[in-house]
C-alpha cells in the first residue's frame, strides 16, 4: 500500500460566545476584496455576522457556495434556551437572502480564505478572538481529486446569471460585447 | 470624487414633508473636517440665538464624522446637534453603535432635520429611496421595541434604527434618542425630535465609501489595530489614586466586577452621600453574581474590537444593551444595590432617558420631598421604599404626569418653578445641566477649567490624556513618559515629571494647567469631528490615536494635505465656533463655574486667575467671547461681524466684550 494523497484543509474556528458583534470582520474583508481597493462597504463582504441583538444572538457565517433556489424546509435549532433558524448558520448565497451577494448586481460572493495573505483578514482583525485560523492536512481516500474540477469565481458568476437570466441571454449578451470590443 | 465622506447631505423638513439630497461644499471639509465641524458650521449658519429648542426653525442634526465608515477603528459615532431644551445652547451629543456607518452607505455624511410633523412620523433611508412615514402604530413604544417593529415591518434586518421613547415623544428634557447599543443621551436632544413629530430614523445603505490613498491608509489602520491588540493585553500600570479602569483601552465597566473606586469616590442619593465603607468583600460577591447572571456577552460598537457594552437580559425584562457608567447611576441614586440598577435601567431604556441625568433628578425629588418642599400631595400614591418610588417617579417624569410634568424638565428649571428654596437642591449643575456625581476635598487646577469652559458640559467628553493623579516617585513618573509618544510637546512629560503629589491647587502651575486642558479638549474635537470613538482615543491614556498618527490617518483617507499644525488649526476654528453660538445665545463668563460644591476646598483668586490665562491662551477676552483677531485668524470673519453687528463685541476694539467683568 503506497501513502495516501494529502490534502490542506483551511479552516475558521467560529466562537459564537465570544463574538462581539462589531463587524471588524465585514469590514475588512469587503475593503480588502473592493474594487478600488479598501473602499469600505460591509454589504458586499463574504463573512457575515448574522444577528438579532435583542435576542443575544451573533453568529459569524462565511459565504459559501452559490444557489439557484432556496430550500424546501428549514429547521430551527435551540441551543442554550436561544432558538436560531437553519439559515443563521448557513453558507449559502441563495435567493431567499441579501447576504453574500453583491449589491449592485446581486451575483454572489464567496469566501476565498484572502488567497496569498498570511491568515485570512477577518482572522487577523478580530481581536476578540471569536475567529481562529487553523491548518490542517488531511489524507484523501478513494476519489481521484484531479477529477474534480475546481470552479473558478467567474464560473460561479456566469452560472448564477445563466440561472437568472437563461442561457441564451447570457450568450448574445457576450457576442454583443465581444463585438462592440 | 470624494473620499471618505459621501458629499452629500439630506435635507428634510418635516412641516412640508419635502426630501431633498443636496451636495456639500467640499471646502468646508477642508475647514471643519466633519461630524461635529460642519454641524456647528450648519447651525451657526441656519439658527440664529432667537430660534429656541422647540421651535420649528430649530434644526436636528444627525452628523457622521468624517473617518466614520472606513476601516479605521472604532470610526463610528455619529454627533446629534441641535439646540437643548435644558441649557438653551447648543447641544453636543454623540453616539456610537452602528447608525453612523450604514447612514454613510446610504450615502449621506448628515441628516439636517427642519420643520414639526402635525402628526408622529418615521423616517426610512433605503440608499436613494427616502420616504417619511406614518409612525401612529409606533406612539408610545419603548425604543427598542420601535427598532424591533420597524425591522420587522420593513423587512430590512440589516437596518439600523435611531429611536425615541415615550421620553422624548413627552419632550422629557432627559430624553435621549436609543439606537440598541448606543445612545445620544445628553441635554435633550430626545426632546427635540419628539418635538418635530419623528419617532425613528430607519437606515439601510450598501454603497461604497472610498479612500483616496488606500495603501496608506491601510498601513495605518493596521497600525492602530496592533497597538490595540497591544494595549488591550498590557493595561497600563497607573499611579496610585487613578481608578484601574482607565488603565484599560475603552470603557470596560461591563466588563469589570470591582466597583470600589466607583461605589467609595462617588456620591450617593442626589450626589450627596459619600459611603467610603461601602465596599465590602460580601458585596463584591453579590454583585459579581448579579453581573455575571444578567450580563450575557460583552458587545463592541461597528469595527471596533474594544468590548464597551454589555448585552443585558434580566430575567422576564426584554434584553437591552448598556454601556459605561449607567450600570451604577441609579443603583447609587437610589442608595439600592446592582441588581435594581438593572432592572431600572431596562425600563429607562426603552423609554429613553439619559441615565446621568434622569437618576439625578429623581434623587433630587425625594430629597425635596424629605425636606418638607414637595408634599404627599405632590406625590400621591408614591410607594415607601425607595426602589419603588423611582420606578414611580421615572413613569411621572417620562408621562409628564403631575409632579413629573415639573420634574421632566430636569432639576435646575424644576427647582425655578417648585420654588420654596427647591434650587439649592439643584446643587451638581453645569450650565443648567446634571453632572457626575462627584464632590471632592481640594480643587484641582486641571478639572477646575474643564468644568468651567466645556461647552460638552460634561467631563467625560473633555478629560483623558493627562494622568489624574502623578505617581508618588519622580522615578516612576520618569518611567510613565518614556512611552509616552502621544504627547503633542516634550514640555507635556515635564510638566508630569515635576509635577508632585499633594501639591493642588498651585501645581501643575496655572500655564501648565491651560495647556494641559487645552490638549486634552482638542484631542476630543478631532474625535467628534472624525468619528473616532473617545473610549479608544481622547479619553484614555497612552491611546492609539494621537496628534502624530492622525493627520496622516485624516490625509491618507480624504486627499486633503493636513499636517500636524493645520490640524490644530481645524480644531480650534470647530472648538471657537462652538463657543461662538453659545456665545451669541448669551454664555458668559459668570456662567463657567463647576457646581458651588464641587470642591471643598475652593481658592477664588487663584480659580479668576486660572480663568483669565485659560481665556488668553484661547484666544477669548475676559467675558469669554474669542476675540475679533482671534477669530479672523481662523478665517471666521463672519463669526466676528455677526457678534460685532449684534453689540456683543465692538468694533474699535474686539477684544473687550461689552458686558463688563463686574457682571460675575
Amino acid at each position: 500500500m503506497g501513502e495516501g494523497k494529502k490534502k490542506l484543509v483551511k479552516t475558521i474556528k467560529i466562537d459564537v460566545d465570544k463574538c462581539s458583534g462589531c463587524r471588524a470582520c465585514e469590514v475588512i474583508c469587503s475593503a480588502f476584496h473592493a474594487t478600488p481597493k479598501y473602499s469600505s462597504n460591509n454589504a458586499r463582504s463574504r463573512i457575515r455576522v448574522i444577528h438579532e441583538p435583542l435576542k443575544d444572538k451573533y453568529v459569524p457565517v462565511y459565504a459559501g457556495e452559490y444557489t439557484a433556489a432556496e430550500c424546501m424546509g428549514r429547521d430551527k435549532y435551540v441551543i442554550d434556551g436561544k432558538e436560531y433558524g437553519e439559515c443563521d448558520f448557513c453558507r449559502a448565497s441563495c435567493p431567499s437572502r441579501n447576504s453574500f451577494k453583491e449589491p449592485d448586481s446581486g451575483l454572489p460572493l464567496r469566501c476565498d480564505m484572502c488567497e496569498g495573505e498570511e491568515e485570512p483578514l477577518c482572522v487577523k482583525w478580530c481581536l476578540v478572538d471569536a475567529l481562529t485560523y487553523e491548518e490542517r492536512e488531511e489524507e484523501v481516500e478513494g476519489i481521484e481529486e484531479e477529477g474534480e474540477e475546481k470552479k473558478e469565481e467567474m464560473e460561479i458568476t456566469l452560472e448564477s446569471m445563466v440561472d437568472k437570466y437563461g442561457l441564451q441571454k447570457v450568450v448574445d449578451a457576450a457576442a454583443r460585447m465581444a463585438k462592440k470590443g | 470624487m470624494r473620499y471618505a465622506e459621501t458629499g452629500f447631505n439630506l435635507e428634510i423638513d418635516l412641516s412640508r414633508g419635502n426630501i431633498e439630497r443636496v451636495e456639500t461644499d467640499p471646502s468646508l471639509t477642508k475647514l471643519h473636517l466633519g461630524g461635529l465641524g460642519t454641524n456647528a458650521k450648519i447651525l451657526w449658519d441656519r439658527v440664529p440665538p432667537e430660534v429656541g429648542p422647540f421651535s420649528p426653525d430649530n434644526l436636528l442634526i444627525f452628523g457622521t464624522g468624517l473617518l466614520c465608515c472606513t476601516p479605521a477603528p472604532s470610526a463610528n459615532r455619529t454627533i446629534v446637534t441641535t439646540i437643548s431644551p435644558q441649557t438653551l445652547l447648543m447641544a453636543y451629543s454623540m453616539m456610537g453603535g452602528f447608525f453612523g456607518p450604514e447612514l454613510k452607505k446610504a450615502g449621506y455624511d448628515k441628516i439636517v432635520i427642519r420643520g414639526k410633523s402635525p402628526r408622529l412620523v418615521y423616517l426610512w433611508i433605503n440608499n436613494d429611496q427616502v420616504e417619511i412615514r406614518d409612525a401612529s402604530h409606533l406612539q408610545g413604544k419603548g425604543g427598542n421595541e420601535t427598532a424591533e417593529l420597524l425591522r420587522q415591518e420593513l423587512r430590512e434586518p440589516e437596518a439600523q434604527i435611531a429611536a425615541i421613547g415615550l421620553a422624548g415623544e413627552n419632550r422629557v428634557y432627559t430624553a435621549s434618542i436609543e439606537q440598541g447599543k448606543s445612545s445620544a443621551s445628553r441635554q435633550g436632544v430626545g426632546a427635540v425630535m419628539g418635538d418635530k413629530g419623528l419617532k425613528a430614523i430607519v437606515v439601510r445603505g450598501t454603497k461604497d465609501v472610498n479612500i483616496a490613498r488606500p495603501a496608506e491608509f491601510m498601513e495605518m489602520c493596521n497600525e492602530v489595530l496592533s497597538f490595540m491588540k497591544h494595549r488591550l493585553q498590557n493595561p497600563l500600570k497607573l499611579p496610585d489614586g487613578m481608578p484601574i479602569i482607565l488603565g484599560y483601552l475603552g470603557i470596560q465597566e461591563m466588563a469589570l466586577d470591582d466597583e470600589e473606586w466607583h461605589t467609595t469616590n462617588f456620591a450617593w442619593g442626589n450626589a450627596r452621600h459619600r459611603r467610603k465603607d461601602f465596599w465590602t468583600k460580601e458585596t463584591e460577591e453579590r454583585w459579581k453574581e448579579t453581573q455575571e447572571k444578567v450580563v450575557t456577552r460583552l458587545i463592541g460598537c461597528y469595527n471596533c474590537p474594544i468590548r464597551c457594552g454589555g448585552s443585558v437580559s434580566y430575567p422576564g425584562l426584554r434584553t437591552y444593551m448598556m454601556k459605561c457608567y449607567s450600570k451604577l447611576t441609579y443603583t447609587m441614586a437610589a442608595m439600592s444595590d446592582l441588581d435594581f440598577g438593572f432592572r431600572i435601567a431596562q425600563r429607562a431604556t426603552e423609554y429613553g432617558v439619559d441615565g446621568f441625568s434622569t437618576p439625578q433628578i429623581i434623587a433630587f425629588a425625594l430629597e425635596l420631598y424629605e425636606a418638607g418642599i414637595l408634599t404627599d400631595q405632590d406625590m400621591p400614591g408614591m410607594p415607601c421604599d425607595s426602589e419603588g418610588r423611582f420606578f414611580w417617579l421615572l413613569d411621572m417624569i417620562v408621562r409628564r404626569e403631575g409632579i413629573g410634568d415639573v420634574l421632566a424638565n430636569g432639576t435646575h428649571w424644576a427647582a425655578q418653578q417648585i420654588g420654596k428654596g427647591a434650587e439649592a437642591y439643584a446643587h451638581n449643575n453645569i450650565k443648567k445641566h446634571e453632572q457626575l456625581p462627584l464632590k471632592l476635598g481640594m480643587l484641582n487646577p486641571i478639572y477646575f477649567l474643564m468644568y468651567c469652559t466645556g461647552e460638552k458640559i460634561n467631563i467625560t467628553q473633555i478629560e483623558g490624556q493627562f494622568p489624574q493623579a502623578p505617581h508618588t516617585s519622580r522615578e516612576a513618573r520618569e518611567e510613565f513618559v518614556k512611552d509616552w509618544i502621544q504627547v503633542p510637546h516634550e514640555r507635556f512629560k515635564e510638566y508630569f515629571v515635576n509635577w508632585e503629589p499633594g501639591t493642588f491647587p498651585h501645581n501643575p502651575p496655572p500655564e501648565a494647567v491651560c495647556d494641559i486642558v487645552d490638549w486634552q479638549e482638542a484631542m476630543h474635537y478631532i474625535d467628534d469631528a472624525t468619528g473616532l470613538c473617545a473610549a479608544s482615543s481622547s479619553f484614555i491614556l497612552k491611546p492609539p490615536y494621537h496628534i502624530h498618527n492622525l493627520p496622516r490617518i485624516i490625509s491618507s483617507a480624504t486627499g486633503m494635505d493636513i499636517d500636524e499644525a493645520g490640524l490644530w488649526e481645524i480644531t480650534r476654528r470647530n472648538r471657537t465656533l462652538v463657543r461662538a453660538i453659545n456665545v451669541r445665545r448669551g454664555l458668559r463668563r459668570k456662567d463657567e463655574k463647576p457646581p458651588e460644591d464641587h470642591w471643598k476646598k475652593r481658592f477664588p483668586e487663584l480659580e479668576a486667575k486660572l480663568l483669565d490665562e485659560y481665556y488668553k491662551f484661547k484666544g477669548w477676552n475676559s467675558q469669554g467671547i474669542p476675540t475679533k483677531e482671534f477669530l479672523q485668524g481662523l478665517g471666521l470673519n463672519y463669526v466676528s461681524e455677526d457678534l460685532v453687528k449684534r453689540g456683543i463685541l465692538t468694533d474699535s476694539e474686539g477684544n473687550q466684550a461689552v458686558a463688563g467683568k463686574e457682571e460675575q
